[in-house]
């Protein structure tokens, strides 16, 4: 029976079948003029989902602006904004739903035009399946390719080349067979598991909803038959289980819940699980919904997952099979796609966002940017808007994560730009880098609070910044003097005599500068691990390398101390000669001459120098290690 | 080629046997909606919901029971009354926010109040824009609210199938729909300055078909305006308004008769059509729905005037 007459027949019927739809996510991606709106819009009415408001208002709107004469102008459907209506294109990414027997579908309409790279990776990122449209006359140009490698880099793993405008070529099987051999020729270099090509006409109908009569040569399914048949989730629950937590539920002390979204694979009760980046083990105890406890839960589900053990987990960590964990790294070889109008600064600080973590994390220059009319691998030195990127990524703790390929969900990130707060890229993660890949994070039993309690003492950093010759090193000799004399277990890491050593490699251009530090921070954090109070002195100019070094260690245990002197009072001092140097040009990138010193904006604790003695200056910071907590007095 | 065309009649079947465990349309809604309000949770410093007591609030509110379960919704439910709601709309809400022990806080904008802004008197555009628009934007900035949830989907009309899930509002409440950040996966960016505030809309990817077919399944309690009964109306210029309260001046040819009729859409009852109907039950709603020739919003008084209304409306920070 058909669907409009089961409504009217057995409404129950009706809502029993159609309650139990799958669901497809889809993208439609050509060139300008393609007729990917007049598809879309087409696929709308044949499926009944114009009512008849809205198509007086179309046919309205067809006579006044449309461009198919007395005809209606389906695209006229799907171009929403008022600004795009009157430049007759679509700028953005819109989601259009319809829905037939056995699917309901969800549409990303993105753009052709050249500069839109952005808007069709964002369409792609949610979309199981692409349609891809040529017009028969002009045939692939560089444009579909552009559209059919940005969808095989998102991991669209299912390509429908819709041939368009077919009536506009006599309907002529030779040119759809021409076009489509050109385009598998293209498409081989290219990861896409699943090709179908379809000769349609949006306009007149064809291939569309149902078959053409003037196209007996083509046999497959019409468009819509297609998208109705094909399967992508088998994929999904095949893969091994994996939960990032968003939220930990503790409505009273005897629940504790992981409420999260089942980024791949099925859990059940019993299963043995492992909690990354800790590595801890447990077993499923329970799948919580409002409903009731089930039986499995399967990927793209939101459940709440009760553990047989009581294990300290937060938001951001995963829960994983205990039979094939993520890898856990902190370094990655990565593809960017670049979003911003501000290029990719390589070495600047971002944040960036996994399915429920954000970290912060450091962007090297790209090894090679890849020319998306091409597929040319070209030098760059940075990325610019629309711009996709072969790049090495740091992040300031170790992370769980599978690679793109495998994993959608676990595999893909956002940057976002600390001052304008924007998505400035997204990324897909291709392998972690050698040095950090497959080292499972060791539990020790001598952990950080036995250290600590050995010691009777926090651990703690107090980082000292300022200027050359501010005083850094003086005031902290005089801080560890007061703190051994009185049985505290301390260490100096000075920025000179780590110069000679673990950094002797090391220059002085911001990209050194930040090395520097960044060593320096994994130093002190391993020190305080060790149960020290650790005492930094380096100038450390930049606030985003101090706040990557802050970002290491635990709340609290980061102690910014500015010694706070002026230039003028520094180099008058100018213990070393430098500031002489510098100004007579015989010394490079110095720090408050000829590069820049970011001072600190909320320090833990201010000296100026200028009016305190070395006895107060010590005597002060040893007071706000008291008012902390990280000794006694 | 190793990837042509249609698979083989061998490999579908392999396809369909191992595609056993799926999920429906409605389940990957349902789980979506709950994934974006947990991330709103975590991530926001004050987030509120939205209720506007109609049908897809009550999805929304319902999604959120589901999230959070056992915990109740970790934030409170905001209702901007205009003073001209139905009266059912007001017991209904009254009711179930008692039964499900949660926090309401109502807000109506005082100024408005004060100076009897309403429909009748004011005109659709001005009671909308005091008493909602304005209303709204006040509650938001007594409560200092950084996150606020709403009910609105992408297929009621053509600007908002363009707007994200998480849309972000400027200090003075701005939507800009040339700048707005790109969305990926589902990784939401929820990093905002002081004073900026996020609409989150977890519905934004379900139909109207959607949110009865779920309410259907999952038995959802609604206000029963949406079903038929004998309610007094008056006809006005093709709309059938229901004379709610003695607020409503009546002309001299104008007698309230009664009829069967319905509401698809809530809102303040000057402004909000009836349809004559006979479907009094969630079934015949639906049925009826499937069966009629015009969309939704054609109900609201407030949509008609021109067809980039609703961008013009949501750029001023109508929700």
């Amino acid at each position: 029976m058909h669907q409009s007459d089961l409504i009217s027949s057995d409404i129950d019927a009706y809502l029993k079948a159609h309650e139990n739809k799958s669901l497809l996510r889809f993208i439609t991606c050509g060139s300008v003029d393609d007729g990917k709106s007049t598809l879309i819009g087409r696929l709308l009415y044949e499926s009944k989902m114009i009512f008849e408001d809205q198509l007086t208002a179309l046919e309205q709107d067809s006579k006044k602006v449309g461009t198919q004469g007395e005809n209606i102008d389906f695209a006229l459907l799907v171009d929403g904004l008022a600004a795009e209506r009157e430049q007759g294109i679509t700028i953005d990414v819109a989601y259009r739903f319809f829905a037939t027997e056995h699917r309901k579908f969800i549409v990303a309409d993105t753009p052709g035009h050249e500069q839109y790279t952005r808007n069709m990776a964002t369409g792609a990122s949610t979309a199981d399946l692409a349609v891809l449209l040529i017009d028969a006359r002009q045939g692939v140009l560089t444009q579909t390719k552009r559209h059919a490698f940005i969808a095989s880099q998102l991991g669209v793993r299912h390509i429908v080349l819709a041939v368009n405008k077919m009536d506009l070529v006599d309907y002529s099987e030779k040119v759809f067979n021409e076009i489509v051999d050109d385009f598998k020729t293209f498409a081989d270099q290219l990861d896409i598991p699943n090709l179908h090509a379809i000769p349609v006409s949006a306009l007149a109908g064809d291939n569309v909803v149902d078959g053409s009569r003037y196209m007996p040569w083509y046999e497959g399914p019409s468009l819509l038959g297609y998208l109705e048949g094909v399967d992508v989730e088998a994929e999904e629950t095949s893969l091994p289980f994996r939960m990032p937590v968003q939220w930990v539920n503790r409505p009273d002390l005897d629940f504790r819940g992981y409420a999260g979204r089942v980024a791949g694979g099925i859990v059940r009760p019993g299963d043995d699980v492992r909690v990354l980046p800790s590595g801890k083990q447990s077993k499923i105890a329970r799948i919580v919904t409002m409903d009731s406890d089930l039986d499995e839960g399967v990927s793209g589900q939101s459940v709440t997952l009760t553990l047989t053990d009581e294990i300290d987990i937060s938001r951001g960590d995963v829960i994983a099979t205990s039979e094939t964990p993520p890898e856990i790294s902190d370094q990655f070889d990565t593809t960017i796609i670049w979003l911003s109008e501000e290029p990719m600064l390589p070495g600047r600080s971002y944040r960036m966002k996994t399915s429920s973590r954000l970290v912060s994390a450091t962007v090297n220059a790209p090894k090679h940017k890849t020319d998306v009319n091409t597929l040319q691998k070209l030098p760059a030195k940075t990325l610019q808007l629309n711009e996709i990127g072969n790049c090495t990524l740091a992040v300031d703790r170790p992370i769980a994560f599978d690679s793109y390929n495998e994993n959608r969900q676990t595999g893909s990130f956002i940057l976002i730009d600390r001052m304008t707060n924007n998505t400035v890229g997204m990324g897909m993660i291709n392998f972690p880098l050698r040095r950090a890949a497959n080292i499972h994070w060791q539990n020790l039993d001598i952990n950080k609070a036995a250290n600590a309690e050995q010691k009777g003492q926090s651990p703690a950093v107090l980082w000292f910044t300022g200027l050359s010759g501010s005083g850094k090193s003086t005031i902290a000799n005089e801080v560890q003097r007061r703190l051994f004399a009185s049985g505290r277990h301390s260490f100096i890491l000075d920025g000179d005599n780590v110069r000679h050593g673990l950094n002797r490699d090391l220059g002085f251009t911001d990209a050194d500068r930040v090395e520097n530090i960044r060593r320096v921070a994994e130093v002190s954090k391993l020190m305080v691990d060790a149960g020290l109070i650790t005492l930094v002195s380096f100038i450390s100019p930049f606030r985003a390398e101090r706040d990557l070094a802050r970002n290491l260690m635990e709340e609290g245990e980061f102690i910014e101390i500015f010694v706070n002197t002026p230039l003028s009072v520094a180099e008058s001092r100018d213990p070393k000669g430098l500031y002489k140097k510098a100004r007579a040009g015989n010394l490079r990138n110095f720090t408050g001459i000829d590069s820049p010193y970011e001072a600190p904006e909320n320090p833990e604790i201010e000296i100026n120098t200028d009016d305190m003695s070395l006895e107060d200056a010590a005597e002060r910071v040893i007071n706000g290690l008291i008012e902390r907590g990280i000794i006694e007095a | 080629m190793h990837h042509a065309n249609l698979p083989s009649s061998n490999e579908r079947f392999i396809m369909s046997a191992t595609a056993q465990i799926h999920l429906t349309h409605l389940q990957r809604l349902e789980a979506e909606a709950i994934h974006i309000m947990r991330e709103v949770v975590s991530e926001a410093q004050n987030p509120v919901m939205l209720y506007s007591v109609g049908k897809d609030s009550a999805v929304m509110l319902h999604l959120a029971m589901k999230a959070f379960y056992p915990s109740k919704p970790p934030f409170p439910l905001l209702h901007v009354d205009t003073g001209w709601k139905f009266k059912e709309m007001i017991s209904f809400r009254d009711d179930l926010v008692a039964k499900l022990g949660l926090e309401l806080l109502t807000h109506t904008n005082p100024e408005g109040l004060a100076d009897g802004v309403g429909p009748f008197t004011h005109g659709s555009a001005v009671h909308t824009d005091i008493m909602k628009t304005q209303g709204l934007k006040q509650a938001l900035d007594k409560y200092q609210f950084d996150a606020a949830f709403g009910g609105a989907r992408r297929d009621e009309e053509k600007s908002r199938a363009k707007e994200r899930i998480f849309s972000f509002r400027s200090a003075q409440h701005q939507w800009d729909p040339k700048n707005q950040r790109p969305e990926l996966w589902s990784i939401y960016n929820v990093q905002k300055h002081e004073g900026e505030s996020i609409r989150v809309f977890p519905l934004s990817n379900w139909t109207e078909l959607d949110i009865w077919q779920y309410i259907h399944l999952e038995q959802i309690p609604i206000v029963p305006l949406y079903f038929a009964a004998e309610r007094p109306v008056v006809e006005r210029d093709g709309t059938l308004i229901m004379v709610d309260d003695d607020r409503m001046p009546l002309k001299d040819d104008e007698q309230p008769i009664l009829k069967n009729v319905r509401f698809r859409t809530l809102g303040c009852y000057p402004l909000t059509g009836a349809v004559e109907s006979t479907a009094d039950t969630l079934q015949a709603i639906i049925q009826e729905m499937l069966l009629t020739r015009t969309s939704e919003r054609q109900g609201r008084v407030i949509d008609h005037d021109q067809s980039a209304s609703m961008e013009k409306k949501k750029q001023e920070g109508y929700f």
